[in-house]
């Protein structure tokens, strides 16, 4: 009896050991050896030649005119893909909104990029950007457009990899709005009728503020995500040309076997930034979101 | 009748322009298996070859021998197979623990997992390439596996999950001198094939596509997956080769896009479904 009375206290501490086992090992302890190692000059060929730093590498970062740079792209990038992919997104699903076969043909559609790999992604807006034979230019000389140079000027770099960004995830945010937007019940859309409510107002009054939670979600998911921005830019432009469109992940890769310490401490800083955007936004918008 | 003809003209319009806004999501895939097949010459003519005039096969023989694509392969199917099994039995008791049980601890530590949840791999990445050096596994593919076992955004769902099922179900069950493990096994697993459908597309499809994590674990061709094999090609079949790169990418999306129009409809709803809950 006692035996099974023992059992039944440490059963819940045996099923989640693995999991937990995992999360330190693979999640909470790396945090803290990522702050270590931010701590010091790091040598990657015989670590007792590592030196103690302190806070070196952090005033660093902070006098370094290339971290700035990419601190701003990835901001440009962040305020440029959140504010069209919800615009867009918005648009699309209030317009494919209504149930029908079409409609969920079209969603399907545009949400295929979305399981697609980033690098396959890439690729192919790659050759579409392509200045001379691509796709792109070929269709702006049909209308009688200037071609650009997308990519390859530094001037277009970041935008043209904005495109592709908001190109991608179009799908899913729609899909995620039309669901919120499915949800709101249509006996407040007929006592809006009754009142004789211009569409504008309905859409302003009833709709945005049903949806507001899905919108706050969409809002920090994005903004956090595009944060982490790596892929596109790694096989895209490769950071280039000139720069122009480093991120800051980026910039941490760059230096991951050069430097170590001062790769770590930019990590602490990106890990910082995406825990005080996640704090403010919390603590901002939450309480002027409706929830039902 | 005026207003009626206007109504046609109208929804015809609609119609005309989601076709075009599909088109625009649609067609880059379409140009990309266009591509695939053409000669390299007719990828250099303007104005594009919008059909090639006889289908190179042969791109996709001469893509396949730019590298060891069949190790790419293997690799891909490996890692994203062993992460899928080796995650649902590490989850499935753990969201089991959290959700049924009461125990000192528990919500400290799923507080741990959530916070888990939002800590990226785009942060950690220095740290667990250093770890995983000094075990001496980067010559293997086990640091492309194990950080990802324990899914804490999985666990999470599954216990939202398995909440919802009665708790009568389940002392019923004990009253019959059910084991714990016949429990999961006989009632929690059964009554939550839903929610693990939804957590096995969704890991299917990030583990597939990834393409960050093997590239800073990986140092060598074998143990290298898809994504980067293919991600290479540029490197390996020079930049202006757009018919061979694009054969390569051919053969990365035909495989998800094929599993995307079989289960479109488990897949859209698996990611609604975890964006809203």
């Amino acid at each position: 009896m006692d035996k099974k009375r023992i059992w039944e206290g440490i059963r819940p501490y045996v099923l989640i050991a693995p999991a937990m086992a995992g999360i330190i090992l693979f999640v909470m302890y790396p945090v803290g050896y990522l702050i270590y190692l931010s701590l010091f000059k790091y040598n990657l060929m015989n670590k007792d030649k590592s030196k103690f730093v302190g806070l070196d590498n952090f005033t660093q970062i902070l006098g370094r005119g290339d971290f700035y740079k990419a601190l701003w792209n990835t901001s440009i990038y962040t305020v440029g893909v959140v504010i069209l992919t919800m615009l867009l997104s918005l648009l699309i699903a209030v317009w494919l909104n209504k149930k029908g076969r079409f409609n969920s043909v079209v969603q399907a559609g545009i949400f295929t990029p979305h399981v697609v790999s980033i690098v396959s992604i890439s690729l192919v807006w790659l050759w579409l950007m392509e200045p001379n034979q691509g796709l792109l230019n070929y269709i702006f000389k049909l209308v009688g457009l200037p071609p650009s140079a997308w990519l390859q000027s530094s001037k277009t770099a970041l935008i043209s990899v904005i495109i592709v960004s908001v190109w991608q995830a179009i799908g899913y945010y729609t899909l995620i709005i039309v669901a919120a937007l499915q949800s709101i019940s249509p006996s407040i859309y007929e006592a809006a009728a009754l009142d004789n409510a211009s569409r504008f107002k309905v859409f302003y009054k009833i709709t945005l503020p049903m949806i507001s939670p899905q919108l706050f979600f969409i809002l920090i998911i994005m903004t956090i995500g595009s944060f982490k921005v790596f892929d596109t830019v790694q096989v895209m432009t490769g950071g280039g040309p000139n720069n122009a469109t480093t991120t800051l992940v980026y910039y941490i890769y760059g230096f991951r076997t050069t430097n170590i310490g001062y790769s770590a401490a930019t990590g602490v800083v990106l890990m910082a930034i995406i825990g005080l955007l996640t704090f403010i936004y919390f603590r901002l918008l939450s309480k002027k979101v409706h929830y039902q | 009748m005026k207003t009626f003809d206007l109504k046609i003209v109208w929804t015809m319009l609609g119609y005309l322009l989601k076709a075009a806004v599909l088109m625009i999501f649609i067609f880059p895939f379409l140009w990309m298996i266009s591509t695939s097949l053409q000669t390299f010459r007719e990828t250099m003519t303007f104005p594009p070859t919008w059909i090639p005039a006889s289908p190179q096969w042969g791109n996709f023989a001469e893509a396949m021998q730019a590298g060891p694509f069949l190790t790419y392969f293997r690799n891909s199917v490996v890692v994203t197979g062993s992460i899928i099994v080796l995650q649902f039995l590490i989850m499935i008791p753990a969201a089991y623990a959290f959700a049924k049980y009461k125990f000192p601890g528990k919500t400290l530590l799923f507080g741990m997992i959530l916070l888990a949840f939002m800590i990226p791999g785009q942060v950690t990445f220095i740290p667990v390439y250093l770890m995983m050096a000094d075990w001496g596994l980067v010559k293997t593919l086990l640091p492309q596996i194990i950080p990802f076992i324990s899914n804490a955004f999985g666990i999470f769902l599954l216990r939202q999950y398995f909440m919802q099922i009665p708790e009568e179900i389940i002392e019923a069950a004990r009253l019959d001198n059910a084991s714990e493990f016949k429990i999961i096994r006989k009632i929690m697993i059964p009554m939550s094939k839903p929610a693990l459908a939804t957590i096995a597309l969704f890991s299917f499809v990030s583990h597939w596509n990834d393409y960050f994590w093997p590239l800073v674990m990986t140092d060598s061709a074998a143990v290298r997956p898809l994504t980067l094999g293919i991600a290479m090609l540029r490197e390996t079949e020079g930049i202006s080769n757009w018919h061979i790169i694009m054969a390569g990418n051919v053969i990365l999306v035909v495989p998800i896009l094929l599993v995307y129009v079989f289960c479109s409809k488990h897949i859209v709803k698996a990611f609604v479904y975890s964006g809203i809950k």
